[in-house]
Protein backbone atom coordinates (compact mmCIF):
# COMPACT_ATOMS: atom_id res chain seq x y z
CA UNK A 1 0.00 0.00 0.00
CA UNK A 2 2.88 2.47 0.58
CA UNK A 3 5.48 0.99 -1.20
CA UNK A 4 8.13 3.03 -1.56
CA UNK A 5 8.52 3.81 -5.62
CA UNK A 6 11.63 5.18 -5.50
CA UNK A 7 14.11 2.52 -3.81
CA UNK A 8 13.80 0.24 -6.96
CA UNK A 9 17.55 1.45 -8.34
CA UNK A 10 20.32 2.86 -7.10
CA UNK A 11 20.51 5.93 -9.72
CA UNK A 12 16.58 6.91 -9.84
CA UNK A 13 16.36 10.20 -7.13
CA UNK A 14 13.09 10.77 -5.17
CA UNK A 15 11.38 13.68 -5.38
CA UNK A 16 12.77 14.87 -2.29
CA UNK A 17 16.59 14.17 -3.92
CA UNK A 18 17.31 11.17 -2.12
CA UNK A 19 18.74 7.97 -3.30
CA UNK A 20 17.41 5.28 -1.04
CA UNK A 21 19.35 1.94 -2.22
CA UNK A 22 22.17 4.01 -1.21
CA UNK A 23 20.64 4.83 2.03
CA UNK A 24 19.96 1.14 2.49
CA UNK A 25 23.51 0.65 2.30
CA UNK A 26 24.41 2.59 4.54
CA UNK A 27 21.91 1.35 7.03
CA UNK A 28 23.62 -2.38 6.12
CA UNK A 29 26.24 -1.42 8.45
CA UNK A 30 24.83 -0.51 11.03
CA UNK A 31 23.77 -3.82 10.73
CA UNK A 32 27.58 -6.08 10.84
CA UNK A 33 29.12 -5.89 14.32
CA UNK A 34 31.23 -2.86 15.23
CA UNK A 35 34.88 -1.75 13.50
CA UNK A 36 36.78 1.17 15.26
CA UNK A 37 39.54 3.52 14.10
CA UNK A 38 42.34 5.76 16.12
CA UNK A 39 45.59 7.25 15.19
CA UNK A 40 48.23 8.52 17.22
CA UNK A 41 51.57 10.85 15.80
CA UNK A 42 53.36 7.17 14.90
CA UNK A 43 50.35 4.92 14.60
CA UNK A 44 47.21 3.98 13.02
CA UNK A 45 45.06 1.09 15.16
CA UNK A 46 42.10 -0.70 13.66
CA UNK A 47 39.73 -3.08 16.13
CA UNK A 48 36.83 -4.95 15.64
CA UNK A 49 34.21 -7.04 17.50
CA UNK A 50 33.52 -10.10 15.22
CA UNK A 51 29.75 -10.80 14.60
CA UNK A 52 28.21 -12.08 17.47
CA UNK A 53 25.88 -15.23 17.47
CA UNK A 54 22.22 -13.13 17.67
CA UNK A 55 23.28 -11.37 14.33
CA UNK A 56 21.66 -13.30 12.67
CA UNK A 57 21.13 -11.51 9.30
CA UNK A 58 22.27 -9.42 7.49
CA UNK A 59 20.23 -7.50 4.89
CA UNK A 60 20.72 -5.20 1.80
CA UNK A 61 19.47 -4.82 -1.18
CA UNK A 62 17.48 -7.92 -0.66
CA UNK A 63 20.20 -10.06 -0.59
CA UNK A 64 20.32 -12.34 2.83
CA UNK A 65 23.33 -13.70 4.02
CA UNK A 66 23.55 -15.91 7.37
CA UNK A 67 26.24 -14.45 9.67
CA UNK A 68 29.12 -16.87 9.84
CA UNK A 69 29.33 -18.43 13.26
CA UNK A 70 26.07 -19.94 12.16
CA UNK A 71 28.61 -21.66 10.02
CA UNK A 72 30.53 -22.66 12.63
CA UNK A 73 32.92 -19.75 12.44
CA UNK A 74 33.69 -15.74 12.85
CA UNK A 75 33.30 -13.56 10.30
CA UNK A 76 36.86 -12.47 9.21
CA UNK A 77 37.01 -8.46 10.67
CA UNK A 78 40.13 -7.28 9.91
CA UNK A 79 42.24 -7.48 6.17
CA UNK A 80 45.92 -7.10 5.95
CA UNK A 81 45.86 -5.15 2.33
CA UNK A 82 50.07 -4.27 2.47
CA UNK A 83 52.63 -4.10 4.29
CA UNK A 84 51.78 -0.87 5.29
CA UNK A 85 47.61 -0.73 4.94
CA UNK A 86 44.75 -2.66 6.49
CA UNK A 87 41.47 -2.56 6.90
CA UNK A 88 38.37 -3.22 9.43
CA UNK A 89 34.79 -3.86 8.14
CA UNK A 90 31.23 -3.60 8.75
CA UNK A 91 28.15 -4.61 6.93
CA UNK A 92 28.53 -7.71 4.37
CA UNK A 93 31.96 -9.42 4.31
CA UNK A 94 31.62 -10.49 0.65
CA UNK A 95 31.62 -6.96 -0.59
CA UNK A 96 34.12 -6.08 1.47
CA UNK A 97 36.27 -8.93 -0.32
CA UNK A 98 35.67 -7.29 -3.59
CA UNK A 99 36.41 -4.17 -2.02
CA UNK A 100 40.01 -5.66 -0.17
CA UNK A 101 40.97 -7.75 -3.40
CA UNK A 102 40.53 -4.59 -5.55
CA UNK A 103 43.09 -2.42 -2.71
CA UNK A 104 44.96 -5.06 -3.02
CA UNK A 105 45.95 -4.85 -6.61
CA UNK A 106 46.08 -1.25 -6.52
CA UNK A 107 48.68 -1.99 -4.02
CA UNK A 108 50.82 -4.42 -5.83
CA UNK A 109 50.62 -2.42 -9.41
CA UNK A 110 51.88 0.33 -6.93
CA UNK A 111 54.94 -1.92 -5.87
CA UNK A 112 55.67 -3.17 -9.60
CA UNK A 113 55.25 0.13 -11.46
CA UNK A 114 56.54 2.77 -8.84
CA UNK A 115 58.23 0.53 -6.27
CA UNK A 116 56.59 2.39 -3.60
CA UNK A 117 53.92 1.89 -1.10
CA UNK A 118 50.86 2.98 -2.06
CA UNK A 119 49.86 6.26 -0.55
CA UNK A 120 47.08 5.51 1.64
CA UNK A 121 44.82 8.97 0.52
CA UNK A 122 45.25 7.48 -3.11
CA UNK A 123 44.15 3.85 -2.34
CA UNK A 124 41.11 5.47 -0.81
CA UNK A 125 40.05 7.57 -3.13
CA UNK A 126 40.16 4.71 -5.70
CA UNK A 127 37.73 2.47 -3.69
CA UNK A 128 35.84 6.07 -3.22
CA UNK A 129 35.74 6.05 -6.96
CA UNK A 130 34.62 2.74 -7.50
CA UNK A 131 31.83 2.68 -5.01
CA UNK A 132 30.40 6.05 -6.09
CA UNK A 133 30.25 4.95 -9.87
CA UNK A 134 27.49 2.37 -8.36
CA UNK A 135 25.43 5.61 -7.68
CA UNK A 136 25.28 6.04 -10.99
CA UNK A 137 25.10 3.31 -13.19
CA UNK A 138 22.29 1.40 -14.35
CA UNK A 139 22.00 -2.14 -12.79
CA UNK A 140 24.51 -2.05 -9.98
CA UNK A 141 24.13 -2.01 -6.32
CA UNK A 142 26.03 0.11 -4.46
CA UNK A 143 28.18 -1.67 -1.68
CA UNK A 144 27.02 -2.97 1.17
CA UNK A 145 29.82 -2.39 3.74
CA UNK A 146 31.91 0.49 5.39
CA UNK A 147 35.47 0.27 6.17
CA UNK A 148 37.84 1.70 8.28
CA UNK A 149 41.44 1.98 6.70
CA UNK A 150 44.44 2.46 8.53
CA UNK A 151 47.93 2.95 6.91
CA UNK A 152 51.27 4.32 6.93
CA UNK A 153 52.98 6.12 4.51
CA UNK A 154 55.57 8.94 3.90
CA UNK A 155 52.97 11.56 5.01
CA UNK A 156 52.69 9.46 8.67
CA UNK A 157 49.75 7.51 9.73
CA UNK A 158 46.52 7.60 8.69
CA UNK A 159 42.84 6.53 9.12
CA UNK A 160 40.25 6.82 6.81
CA UNK A 161 35.77 6.23 7.14
CA UNK A 162 34.90 4.96 3.63
CA UNK A 163 31.32 4.81 2.81
CA UNK A 164 28.85 3.22 -0.23
CA UNK A 165 28.43 6.25 -1.19
CA UNK A 166 31.38 7.06 -2.52
CA UNK A 167 32.63 9.40 0.63
CA UNK A 168 35.83 8.58 2.32
CA UNK A 169 36.74 11.27 5.33
CA UNK A 170 40.26 11.45 7.18
CA UNK A 171 39.34 10.92 10.87
CA UNK A 172 41.46 11.23 14.23
CA UNK A 173 39.38 8.35 15.69
CA UNK A 174 35.78 6.86 13.77
CA UNK A 175 33.53 3.82 14.32
CA UNK A 176 31.09 2.27 12.57
CA UNK A 177 28.60 -0.93 12.66
CA UNK A 178 26.14 -1.71 15.24
CA UNK A 179 26.17 0.77 18.07
CA UNK A 180 29.04 2.69 16.97
CA UNK A 181 27.36 5.82 17.99
CA UNK A 182 28.80 4.68 21.83
CA UNK A 183 32.20 4.28 20.53
CA UNK A 184 32.22 7.49 18.95
CA UNK A 185 31.14 9.36 21.93
CA UNK A 186 34.24 7.60 23.68
CA UNK A 187 36.40 8.69 21.16
CA UNK A 188 35.03 12.03 21.13
CA UNK A 189 35.70 12.50 24.91
CA UNK A 190 39.16 11.11 24.79
CA UNK A 191 40.60 11.94 20.81
CA UNK A 192 42.89 14.74 22.59
CA UNK A 193 44.68 11.82 24.37
CA UNK A 194 45.17 9.95 21.14
CA UNK A 195 48.34 12.21 19.50
CA UNK A 196 50.80 12.05 22.01
CA UNK A 197 49.49 8.14 23.04
CA UNK A 198 51.67 5.40 23.22
CA UNK A 199 51.28 2.61 20.89
CA UNK A 200 49.77 0.76 23.67
CA UNK A 201 47.48 3.49 25.32
CA UNK A 202 46.23 3.75 22.06
CA UNK A 203 45.44 0.17 21.35
CA UNK A 204 43.42 0.32 24.82
CA UNK A 205 41.72 3.20 23.57
CA UNK A 206 40.42 1.47 20.68
CA UNK A 207 39.48 -1.54 22.95
CA UNK A 208 37.46 0.47 25.93
CA UNK A 209 35.70 2.24 22.85
CA UNK A 210 34.74 -0.88 20.90
CA UNK A 211 33.67 -2.95 24.57
CA UNK A 212 31.02 0.19 24.40
CA UNK A 213 29.83 -0.59 21.36
CA UNK A 214 28.66 -4.20 23.30
CA UNK A 215 25.05 -5.31 23.78
CA UNK A 216 24.35 -6.45 27.34
CA UNK A 217 25.49 -9.11 28.95
CA UNK A 218 28.20 -9.42 26.46
CA UNK A 219 32.12 -9.12 26.39
CA UNK A 220 35.34 -8.54 24.71
CA UNK A 221 36.36 -12.45 24.37
CA UNK A 222 39.44 -13.49 22.77
CA UNK A 223 37.47 -15.36 19.66
CA UNK A 224 35.25 -12.01 19.30
CA UNK A 225 37.91 -9.68 18.97
CA UNK A 226 40.28 -8.57 16.12
CA UNK A 227 43.31 -5.80 16.26
CA UNK A 228 45.46 -4.84 13.76
CA UNK A 229 48.23 -2.26 14.01
CA UNK A 230 50.86 -0.23 11.92
CA UNK A 231 52.51 2.21 12.02
CA UNK A 232 56.61 4.01 11.79
CA UNK A 233 58.87 0.93 11.84
CA UNK A 234 55.67 -1.69 12.08
CA UNK A 235 54.29 -3.60 9.57
CA UNK A 236 50.70 -3.82 9.42
CA UNK A 237 50.05 -7.03 11.85
CA UNK A 238 46.94 -8.62 12.73
CA UNK A 239 46.25 -9.56 16.22
CA UNK A 240 43.33 -12.71 16.26
CA UNK A 241 42.17 -14.99 19.12
CA UNK A 242 44.95 -16.00 21.65
CA UNK A 243 47.04 -12.90 20.29
CA UNK A 244 44.71 -10.84 21.92
CA UNK A 245 44.32 -12.40 25.30
CA UNK A 246 47.42 -10.09 26.50
CA UNK A 247 45.36 -7.02 25.22
CA UNK A 248 42.40 -8.04 26.96
CA UNK A 249 44.56 -8.50 30.08
CA UNK A 250 45.94 -5.14 30.04
CA UNK A 251 42.36 -3.58 29.56
CA UNK A 252 40.66 -5.27 32.47
CA UNK A 253 37.27 -5.07 32.22
CA UNK A 254 36.08 -6.65 29.27
CA UNK A 255 32.42 -6.76 30.08
CA UNK A 256 29.56 -4.44 28.56
CA UNK A 257 28.62 -1.35 30.56
CA UNK A 258 25.31 -1.00 29.09
CA UNK A 259 22.47 -1.15 31.37
CA UNK A 260 23.35 -0.31 35.65
CA UNK A 261 27.01 0.09 35.45
CA UNK A 262 29.13 -0.58 39.66
CA UNK A 263 29.77 3.33 40.35
CA UNK A 264 33.35 1.73 40.79
CA UNK A 265 34.14 0.35 37.26
CA UNK A 266 32.88 3.83 35.81
CA UNK A 267 35.36 5.75 33.65
CA UNK A 268 36.87 8.64 35.52
CA UNK A 269 36.34 11.32 33.23
CA UNK A 270 32.49 10.51 32.94
CA UNK A 271 31.44 11.96 36.07
CA UNK A 272 33.39 15.34 34.41
CA UNK A 273 30.73 15.59 31.86
CA UNK A 274 27.67 17.59 33.27
CA UNK A 275 24.74 15.59 31.40
CA UNK A 276 26.14 11.97 32.40
CA UNK A 277 23.64 10.52 34.83
CA UNK A 278 23.19 6.99 35.92
CA UNK A 279 20.85 6.15 33.65
CA UNK A 280 22.00 4.67 30.55
CA UNK A 281 23.40 6.44 28.15
CA UNK A 282 20.33 7.52 25.40
CA UNK A 283 20.65 4.70 21.93
CA UNK A 284 21.83 8.08 20.27
CA UNK A 285 21.28 8.10 16.63
CA UNK A 286 21.54 4.36 16.26
CA UNK A 287 18.40 3.76 15.60
CA UNK A 288 17.07 3.65 11.86
CA UNK A 289 14.77 6.92 10.91
CA UNK A 290 11.53 5.90 9.20
CA UNK A 291 11.99 6.61 5.73
CA UNK A 292 9.52 8.86 4.36
CA UNK A 293 7.48 8.12 1.76
CA UNK A 294 7.27 10.10 -1.34
CA UNK A 295 4.59 7.97 -2.79
CA UNK B 1 34.37 -17.97 -63.03
CA UNK B 2 37.81 -16.82 -61.10
CA UNK B 3 36.89 -17.59 -57.33
CA UNK B 4 39.87 -16.20 -55.72
CA UNK B 5 38.80 -11.71 -55.01
CA UNK B 6 41.94 -11.13 -54.77
CA UNK B 7 42.16 -11.63 -58.31
CA UNK B 8 39.29 -9.54 -59.80
CA UNK B 9 39.93 -5.90 -61.07
CA UNK B 10 43.01 -6.41 -62.12
CA UNK B 11 44.61 -6.49 -65.61
CA UNK B 12 44.17 -9.51 -67.42
CA UNK B 13 47.79 -11.63 -66.74
CA UNK B 14 47.60 -13.62 -70.38
CA UNK B 15 47.78 -9.36 -71.73
CA UNK B 16 50.05 -7.56 -69.32
CA UNK B 17 51.62 -10.68 -67.72
CA UNK B 18 51.33 -12.52 -63.92
CA UNK B 19 50.29 -9.70 -61.09
CA UNK B 20 53.39 -9.46 -58.67
CA UNK B 21 51.76 -10.45 -55.15
CA UNK B 22 54.89 -8.76 -53.47
CA UNK B 23 53.55 -5.40 -54.05
CA UNK B 24 50.50 -5.63 -51.65
CA UNK B 25 52.20 -8.05 -49.59
CA UNK B 26 55.60 -6.54 -48.71
CA UNK B 27 56.28 -9.23 -45.90
CA UNK B 28 55.85 -9.24 -41.98
CA UNK B 29 55.15 -6.39 -39.39
CA UNK B 30 58.50 -4.90 -38.72
CA UNK B 31 59.23 -2.28 -35.53
CA UNK B 32 62.18 -0.24 -34.96
CA UNK B 33 65.37 -1.82 -35.79
CA UNK B 34 68.25 0.65 -35.67
CA UNK B 35 68.01 4.48 -34.63
CA UNK B 36 68.48 7.11 -36.37
CA UNK B 37 69.02 10.65 -34.66
CA UNK B 38 71.44 9.31 -31.77
CA UNK B 39 72.85 11.19 -28.37
CA UNK B 40 75.91 9.23 -27.77
CA UNK B 41 77.31 8.60 -23.85
CA UNK B 42 75.85 9.61 -20.80
CA UNK B 43 78.12 9.43 -17.50
CA UNK B 44 77.63 10.23 -13.66
CA UNK B 45 79.07 9.93 -10.35
CA UNK B 46 77.75 10.06 -7.52
CA UNK B 47 79.53 12.11 -4.54
CA UNK B 48 79.13 12.78 -1.24
CA UNK B 49 76.18 15.00 -1.06
CA UNK B 50 74.48 14.21 -4.57
CA UNK B 51 75.00 12.73 -7.43
CA UNK B 52 76.95 14.48 -10.96
CA UNK B 53 75.62 13.70 -14.83
CA UNK B 54 76.85 14.79 -17.87
CA UNK B 55 76.02 14.52 -21.67
CA UNK B 56 77.42 16.67 -24.60
CA UNK B 57 74.62 18.60 -26.86
CA UNK B 58 75.46 16.55 -30.04
CA UNK B 59 72.38 14.59 -32.11
CA UNK B 60 74.20 12.66 -34.50
CA UNK B 61 72.68 11.17 -38.00
CA UNK B 62 74.53 8.50 -38.58
CA UNK B 63 78.28 9.79 -38.59
CA UNK B 64 76.99 13.52 -39.45
CA UNK B 65 77.13 15.48 -36.30
CA UNK B 66 73.27 16.83 -37.48
CA UNK B 67 72.16 18.90 -34.13
CA UNK B 68 74.65 20.59 -31.91
CA UNK B 69 72.12 22.16 -29.48
CA UNK B 70 70.42 18.87 -28.58
CA UNK B 71 69.84 19.09 -24.63
CA UNK B 72 70.01 15.38 -23.15
CA UNK B 73 69.97 15.73 -19.79
CA UNK B 74 66.21 16.03 -18.17
CA UNK B 75 64.95 17.37 -14.95
CA UNK B 76 61.88 15.54 -14.01
CA UNK B 77 59.75 16.45 -10.69
CA UNK B 78 61.21 18.26 -8.22
CA UNK B 79 64.82 16.36 -7.43
CA UNK B 80 65.74 14.14 -10.10
CA UNK B 81 67.24 14.07 -13.30
CA UNK B 82 67.27 11.57 -16.06
CA UNK B 83 69.87 11.40 -18.56
CA UNK B 84 69.61 10.14 -22.03
CA UNK B 85 71.48 8.24 -24.68
CA UNK B 86 70.96 6.37 -27.85
CA UNK B 87 67.90 7.18 -30.03
CA UNK B 88 66.56 10.98 -29.69
CA UNK B 89 62.79 10.72 -31.00
CA UNK B 90 62.73 7.93 -28.62
CA UNK B 91 63.91 10.24 -25.94
CA UNK B 92 61.88 12.89 -26.89
CA UNK B 93 58.76 9.99 -26.24
CA UNK B 94 60.03 9.30 -22.77
CA UNK B 95 60.00 12.65 -22.17
CA UNK B 96 56.81 13.14 -23.19
CA UNK B 97 55.85 10.12 -20.39
CA UNK B 98 57.98 11.22 -17.99
CA UNK B 99 56.02 14.88 -18.20
CA UNK B 100 52.65 13.55 -18.11
CA UNK B 101 53.76 11.06 -15.23
CA UNK B 102 54.37 13.85 -13.11
CA UNK B 103 51.26 16.07 -14.26
CA UNK B 104 48.93 13.25 -13.22
CA UNK B 105 51.15 12.75 -9.69
CA UNK B 106 50.66 16.52 -8.85
CA UNK B 107 46.78 16.79 -9.67
CA UNK B 108 46.32 14.59 -6.50
CA UNK B 109 48.15 17.14 -4.48
CA UNK B 110 48.61 15.05 -1.19
CA UNK B 111 52.09 15.48 -0.73
CA UNK B 112 53.20 12.66 -2.39
CA UNK B 113 55.67 13.32 -4.88
CA UNK B 114 57.43 10.58 -7.43
CA UNK B 115 61.17 10.54 -7.00
CA UNK B 116 64.08 8.86 -8.32
CA UNK B 117 63.56 5.57 -6.99
CA UNK B 118 60.11 5.69 -8.36
CA UNK B 119 60.87 6.98 -11.64
CA UNK B 120 63.53 4.35 -12.35
CA UNK B 121 61.25 1.62 -11.65
CA UNK B 122 58.36 3.61 -13.90
CA UNK B 123 61.38 3.64 -16.66
CA UNK B 124 62.76 0.04 -16.34
CA UNK B 125 59.03 -1.22 -16.46
CA UNK B 126 58.49 0.96 -20.12
CA UNK B 127 61.63 0.18 -21.45
CA UNK B 128 61.17 -3.88 -20.79
CA UNK B 129 57.69 -3.94 -21.58
CA UNK B 130 59.04 -2.53 -24.98
CA UNK B 131 61.31 -4.63 -25.46
CA UNK B 132 59.11 -7.94 -24.90
CA UNK B 133 56.88 -6.34 -27.22
CA UNK B 134 59.89 -6.85 -29.75
CA UNK B 135 59.90 -2.75 -30.55
CA UNK B 136 62.72 -1.35 -27.84
CA UNK B 137 62.90 2.51 -27.13
CA UNK B 138 66.57 2.14 -28.46
CA UNK B 139 67.92 4.15 -25.54
CA UNK B 140 70.69 3.60 -22.58
CA UNK B 141 69.45 5.91 -19.39
CA UNK B 142 70.43 7.47 -16.09
CA UNK B 143 68.33 8.53 -13.12
CA UNK B 144 69.85 10.42 -10.53
CA UNK B 145 68.28 11.71 -7.28
CA UNK B 146 68.16 10.66 -4.01
CA UNK B 147 67.21 7.53 -2.42
CA UNK B 148 64.22 7.58 0.55
CA UNK B 149 66.81 7.15 3.25
CA UNK B 150 68.31 10.57 1.85
CA UNK B 151 71.39 8.99 0.01
CA UNK B 152 72.24 9.42 -3.17
CA UNK B 153 70.45 7.38 -6.09
CA UNK B 154 71.89 6.74 -9.40
CA UNK B 155 70.85 3.88 -11.58
CA UNK B 156 70.87 2.76 -15.67
CA UNK B 157 68.55 1.10 -17.51
CA UNK B 158 68.45 0.63 -21.64
CA UNK B 159 66.59 -1.05 -24.70
CA UNK B 160 66.98 -4.53 -23.18
CA UNK B 161 65.40 -3.80 -19.88
CA UNK B 162 68.77 -4.13 -18.32
CA UNK B 163 68.94 -2.67 -14.91
CA UNK B 164 71.76 -1.97 -12.80
CA UNK B 165 73.01 0.84 -10.08
CA UNK B 166 76.50 1.69 -9.05
CA UNK B 167 78.63 4.64 -7.78
CA UNK B 168 79.84 5.84 -11.22
CA UNK B 169 77.65 4.58 -14.47
CA UNK B 170 78.13 5.37 -18.12
CA UNK B 171 76.21 4.79 -21.36
CA UNK B 172 77.03 3.57 -24.69
CA UNK B 173 80.85 4.27 -25.34
CA UNK B 174 81.31 6.07 -22.02
CA UNK B 175 80.69 2.41 -20.43
CA UNK B 176 84.51 1.85 -22.40
CA UNK B 177 86.07 4.86 -22.27
CA UNK B 178 84.65 7.13 -19.01
CA UNK B 179 84.14 4.15 -16.31
CA UNK B 180 87.82 3.23 -16.29
CA UNK B 181 88.40 7.11 -15.16
CA UNK B 182 85.18 7.17 -13.05
CA UNK B 183 85.82 3.69 -10.95
CA UNK B 184 89.20 5.11 -10.19
CA UNK B 185 87.79 7.44 -7.54
CA UNK B 186 84.45 5.69 -6.99
CA UNK B 187 84.28 1.63 -7.50
CA UNK B 188 82.49 0.40 -5.10
CA UNK B 189 79.43 1.02 -2.92
CA UNK B 190 80.15 3.82 -0.33
CA UNK B 191 83.18 5.29 -2.48
CA UNK B 192 81.19 8.48 -3.14
CA UNK B 193 80.95 9.22 0.68
CA UNK B 194 85.07 10.65 0.28
CA UNK B 195 83.84 11.91 -3.00
CA UNK B 196 83.60 16.16 -3.11
CA UNK B 197 81.81 17.87 -5.28
CA UNK B 198 84.91 19.71 -6.77
CA UNK B 199 86.68 16.33 -7.27
CA UNK B 200 83.65 14.61 -8.85
CA UNK B 201 83.56 17.70 -11.29
CA UNK B 202 86.95 17.80 -12.34
CA UNK B 203 86.14 13.79 -12.63
CA UNK B 204 83.61 14.34 -14.84
CA UNK B 205 84.88 17.10 -16.95
CA UNK B 206 88.30 14.76 -17.76
CA UNK B 207 86.10 12.27 -18.77
CA UNK B 208 83.97 14.10 -21.06
CA UNK B 209 87.28 15.58 -22.69
CA UNK B 210 88.13 12.23 -23.48
CA UNK B 211 85.51 11.10 -24.78
CA UNK B 212 85.89 14.26 -27.28
CA UNK B 213 89.42 12.83 -27.74
CA UNK B 214 88.52 9.29 -28.77
CA UNK B 215 84.69 8.99 -29.51
CA UNK B 216 83.95 10.48 -32.90
CA UNK B 217 80.12 11.05 -32.41
CA UNK B 218 80.44 13.43 -29.42
CA UNK B 219 80.69 17.04 -28.98
CA UNK B 220 83.21 19.63 -26.84
CA UNK B 221 79.96 20.99 -25.53
CA UNK B 222 77.93 19.75 -23.05
CA UNK B 223 75.52 19.95 -19.85
CA UNK B 224 76.81 18.81 -16.32
CA UNK B 225 73.71 18.66 -14.08
CA UNK B 226 73.75 18.41 -10.24
CA UNK B 227 70.96 16.46 -7.87
CA UNK B 228 72.19 17.12 -4.35
CA UNK B 229 70.92 14.78 -1.01
CA UNK B 230 69.46 18.16 -0.19
CA UNK B 231 66.40 18.11 -3.42
CA UNK B 232 68.22 20.79 -4.82
CA UNK B 233 68.37 20.25 -8.50
CA UNK B 234 70.55 22.00 -11.18
CA UNK B 235 71.29 21.88 -15.22
CA UNK B 236 74.75 23.94 -15.96
CA UNK B 237 74.52 24.24 -19.66
CA UNK B 238 76.74 25.36 -22.80
CA UNK B 239 80.24 24.07 -21.07
CA UNK B 240 83.28 23.69 -23.11
CA UNK B 241 86.31 20.59 -22.56
CA UNK B 242 88.97 22.80 -21.71
CA UNK B 243 93.15 22.42 -21.83
CA UNK B 244 92.64 19.96 -24.65
CA UNK B 245 95.79 18.87 -26.42
CA UNK B 246 95.56 17.35 -30.09
CA UNK B 247 99.00 16.89 -30.12
CA UNK B 248 98.71 12.80 -29.89
CA UNK B 249 97.11 13.35 -33.02
CA UNK B 250 99.90 13.69 -34.98
CA UNK B 251 100.95 10.41 -34.07
CA UNK B 252 97.70 8.67 -35.61
CA UNK B 253 98.19 7.22 -38.96
CA UNK B 254 95.99 5.46 -41.37
CA UNK B 255 92.74 7.43 -41.13
CA UNK B 256 93.70 11.00 -42.05
CA UNK B 257 95.58 12.35 -45.10
CA UNK B 258 99.14 11.33 -43.80
CA UNK B 259 101.00 9.84 -45.80
CA UNK B 260 103.12 6.62 -43.61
Amino acid sequence: MFRNSYDNDSITYSPTGRLFQVEYALEAIKQGSASVGLVSKTHAVVVALKASGENIYICADLVVIRSAEELGSYQKKIIRIDDHLGIALAGLAPDARVLSNFMRQQAMSSRMIYNRPIPISRVVSAIGDKAQRNTQTYGRRPYGVGLLVAGFDETGPHLFEFQPSGTVLEYFGAAIGARSQSARTYLERNFDQFPEASLEDLVLHGLRALRDTLAQDKELLAQNTSIGIVGLDTKFTLYDNDDVRGWLEKLGNVGSTRGRRPPEEREPEATEDAPVTDAPPPEETDTVEPIETDA
Amino acid sequence: MDHMPENWGRPRSEIYGVYNSAIHNAGPATHTQQPSITGTSVIALKYNKGVMLAADNLASYGSLARFTDQERLIKVGKETVVGISGDVSDMQYIELLLERLIIEDNYEQDGHNLRAPHIYEYLSRVMYNRRSKVDPLWNAILVAGKKDDGSPFLAYVDLLGVTYSSPSIATGFGAYLAVPLLRKIASDDGDEKKITEEQARAAIDECMKVLFYRDARSLDKYSVATVTTDGEVTIEQNVRCKDMSWRFAEHIHGYGTQKM
